[in-house]
């Protein structure tokens, strides 16, 4: 472990997820959270736990991602409030 | 030039050989390595869920690139429907069949009854049988989930039809 990575993969996942739930676009949404998964993905890497960081790059940012852009072509594409 | 979202959307084509063809490079890769992970899951990293996900992952790839009857014809939904079943069969069926056998719920070693190995390495086996069952499970429901999502629960067209039907309503 590498206290200054982790700091910093640490801070980006916190602009990412704020990020994620101010921005007004659903698609611009969805696309920083596959960014805030796979920096969860690297963080569980550098801390050891493989397993779980494969498991988050494969459904956090690969197939959920897919799930929620599917979600969103049913949807109007900006939020309303 | 800035175009609306909809302009943009009008002006993708159904057929795009670029992208079809890398799909069509891609997805044998895809499922090779998925397979490697459910079987080499427990000497590394992966197992029955991650590979189950990248193997759904390649077959929801390919219904993105050729469209969603494209991909229901490689992949039947009575196949779908089937092999999810079977995969949560064989799980629990292996789970049960230890108990049976007179040890714990999934205790592999009890399978020794059946066939005469060394229970140590029964453990080892019975692991990999039922992470072939995770992972047959875990794949076809991320496909089912994938064309009810993208067909909104019709099963009949795919996302480039969904634009085109969204245009409709706009007009």
């Amino acid at each position: 472990m590498i206290w200054q990575l982790d700091l910093f993969l640490l801070i980006l996942v916190v602009i990412c997820a704020v990020a994620t739930i101010t921005v007004k676009d659903l698609l611009s949404a969805t696309i920083i959270f596959s960014a805030y998964s796979f920096l969860m993905c690297l963080l569980w890497a550098e801390m050891g736990a493989v397993d779980v960081a494969f498991t988050e790059a494969t459904v956090g940012a690969g197939v959920s991602t897919i799930f929620f852009i599917a979600a969103i072509f049913r949807t109007t594409r900006r939020s309303k409030d | 030039m800035r175009i609306s979202v909809q302009e943009a959307r009008d002006r993708i084509p159904h057929h795009d050989i670029i992208l079809e063809t890398t799909v069509r490079l891609m997805v044998p890769f895809i499922q090779l390595y998925g397979l490697y992970v459910i079987v080499h899951g427990h000497y590394s990293p992966g197992g029955g869920f991650q590979g189950g996900v990248i193997l759904g992952a390649s077959v929801i790839l390919f219904a993105l690139a050729f469209g969603l009857p494209a991909s229901q014809e490689y992949l039947s939904e009575g196949t779908n429907i089937l092999m999810a079943n079977a995969g949560a069969l064989i799980f629990t069926g292996i789970a049960v069949l230890c108990a049976l056998l007179g040890g714990m719920f999934l205790d592999y070693s009890a399978l020794v009854k059946i066939l005469p190995i060394d229970p140590i390495s029964w453990r080892s086996h019975g692991i990999f049988l039922v992470e072939v069952g995770v992972g047959m499970g875990v794949m076809m429901i991320m496909i089912s989930i994938y064309w009810d999502m993208a067909s909104a629960g019709h099963l009949d067209e795919g996302l480039h039809m969904a634009s085109a039907s969204q245009t409709d309503k706009v007009l």
